[in-house]
């Protein structure tokens, strides 16, 4: 890939900042979005809730369901690859997919290496739960990050739990001593380049989401008061009472996440949440998979 | 005006706004957020529509009761400079779409022109009423204007002809990216409009 292609998908992502991209299966559900205002979709086979009560192996969705999508919208369309799986990632790069996400919520392909992003010119998403993993993500290529939370569980506690690490790690590298770097970044396991990039940035060199249990919002608006520049919203829109109002509801909060009064008009009359399961009731924890 | 009297309203619903701010503040002058309708009844010399998604921004300006106001303050005649997205809002007519937003740019925009994100380029180009050579345009699922007026003044053209950057009276719009280069000659020059 090269740097200006890289500069590109860096850009895009900038471009999706303040918005919410929703998990859609069906070009209904993605056209429901687009309407209710999401600034892209991440179209998938089955949300991340049903893939938890399924179980099994979970893959890469059907090529012609993604098109399908990508027909019914002119908002981005990302799909997700398993961790390592770069022949699936080569499939949603051939048909002209916006965003991949190598994500955990699949079942991962791979037990050690993470793809080589650099060598696709269609841009990564990846998720992370600490600021090493954050930025190993980014040294193989990818040009956003989100938080892994966890995914399918209307729980927002992981979500929270590792945004704030990341903010925690970042202010402890901003408050480093410059001859402190050379040793972070060896126990980062990442190039001293990125390490001082944080250090004088105080920030990611690439866009950062928050996912994985955000399901009302009051907790969108917690996520963006965290610190994320946007959010994916997976199982909580389409897994709840009325997926439209809910929609529209936290695509607002995200704009206007510290005005208390309109969150509170927001939260009113949603109908019924997803359900959720609580992080102590889970048997498979998706944020365990890739480091 | 000198920079530091003026201040710029940035519409700032989703997308690219925070680059916008950090330009305009790098030339000494102000900026206030536009995220909700008692936002506009600040001191606003001009206004700033950026990049980011037309139907997510589109959506928001109507449902929080700020499209009206705002148009009446482009009608009225305060400077716009409006990039990507904000080009398709400022549109009067967007090509195989019934959506409708401020319609104030007698042009017609084609939205997703050059395709899908393996479409986006970057490239340098003369731009009219920019002095000191070439600017690099980065374009990002960009839009091209596909016709307008002949009162309309072309500023700029990619490889293929189509135009991309235009002035009609006081809405500067392009269909690429200025706040995400270091180049800060085309905010220099909207500042200037004030």
């Amino acid at each position: 890939m090269s740097e200006n292609r890289y500069e590109l998908n860096k850009e895009l992502a900038q471009m999706l900042k303040g918005g919410v991209i929703m998990d859609v299966t069906t070009p209904e559900q993605a056209k429901i979005a687009e309407e209710a205002g999401a600034c892209a979709v991440m179209a998938l086979e089955r949300i991340p809730a049903d893939i938890r009560a399924a179980g099994g192996v979970s893959r890469m969705s059907d090529p012609k369901m993604i098109q399908g999508i990508q027909e019914a919208v002119s908002i981005p369309v990302m799909a997700k690859c398993r961790i390592g799986h770069f022949a699936e990632a080569q499939v949603l790069e051939a048909i002209e997919i916006d965003y991949i996400d190598e994500s955990e919520v699949l079942s991962p392909a791979d037990d050690v290496y993470h793809i080589d992003k650099t060598k696709f010119k269609v841009p990564f998403v990846c998720g992370a739960k600490d600021l090493g993993e954050a930025l190993r993500r980014i040294s193989e290529g990818a040009s956003m990050i989100r938080t892994k939370g966890e995914p399918g569980t209307g729980d927002v506690v992981q979500a929270v739990r590792h945004m704030r690490m990341l903010n925690r790690e970042i202010a402890k590298i901003q408050a480093l001593r410059s001859d402190e770097l050379f040793d972070e970044a060896k126990k980062l396991q990442v190039s001293y380049d990125l390490v001082l990039y944080v250090h004088e940035n105080g920030k990611l060199p690439v866009v950062n989401f928050a996912a994985g249990g955000i399901a009302t919002p009051a907790d969108a608006a917690l996520m963006m008061q965290l610190g994320a520049e946007g959010l994916f919203v997976g199982s909580g829109i389409f897994k709840s009472g009325n997926p439209q109002k809910r929609a529209n509801a936290i695509v607002k909060a995200v704009t206007n996440y510290q005005d208390a009064k309109l969150i509170a008009e927001l939260s009113k009359d949603l109908g019924e949440a997803m359900v959720g399961i609580n992080e102590q009731e889970i048997e498979l924890l998706m944020a365990e998979r890739g480091k | 005006m000198q920079n530091e009297k003026i201040t710029v309203g940035v519409l700032a619903l989703q997308g690219a706004f925070i680059e916008h701010e950090q330009m305009i503040k790098s030339l000494g002058a102000n900026t206030v957020e536009l995220r909700q309708k008692s936002d506009l009844d600040q001191k606003i010399d001009a206004v700033i529509l950026p990049g980011g998604e037309s139907t997510v921004q589109g959506k928001l300006l109507n449902e929080l009761d700020m499209m009206e106001p705002l148009k009446a303050m482009i009608k009225a005649g305060k400077p716009v400079l409006a990039t990507c997205a904000g080009l398709i809002l400022l549109a009067e007519h967007i090509e195989e779409d019934d959506h409708l937003y401020f319609g104030t740019l007698p042009v017609t925009v084609k939205r997703n022109a050059y395709g899908r994100q393996l479409g986006s380029f970057s490239q340098n180009a003369c731009i009219a009423g920019v002095t000191g050579g070439e600017y690099l345009m980065r374009f990002i699922r960009a839009p091209y204007i596909a016709g307008s007026t002949e009162q309309v003044e072309v500023l700029a053209r990619d490889a293929k002809n189509h135009i991309v950057g235009v002035r009609y009276e006081n809405q500067l719009a392009f269909a690429f990216h200025p706040e995400l280069t270091g180049d800060t000659r085309i905010h220099e020059s909207f500042l200037n409009m004030v």
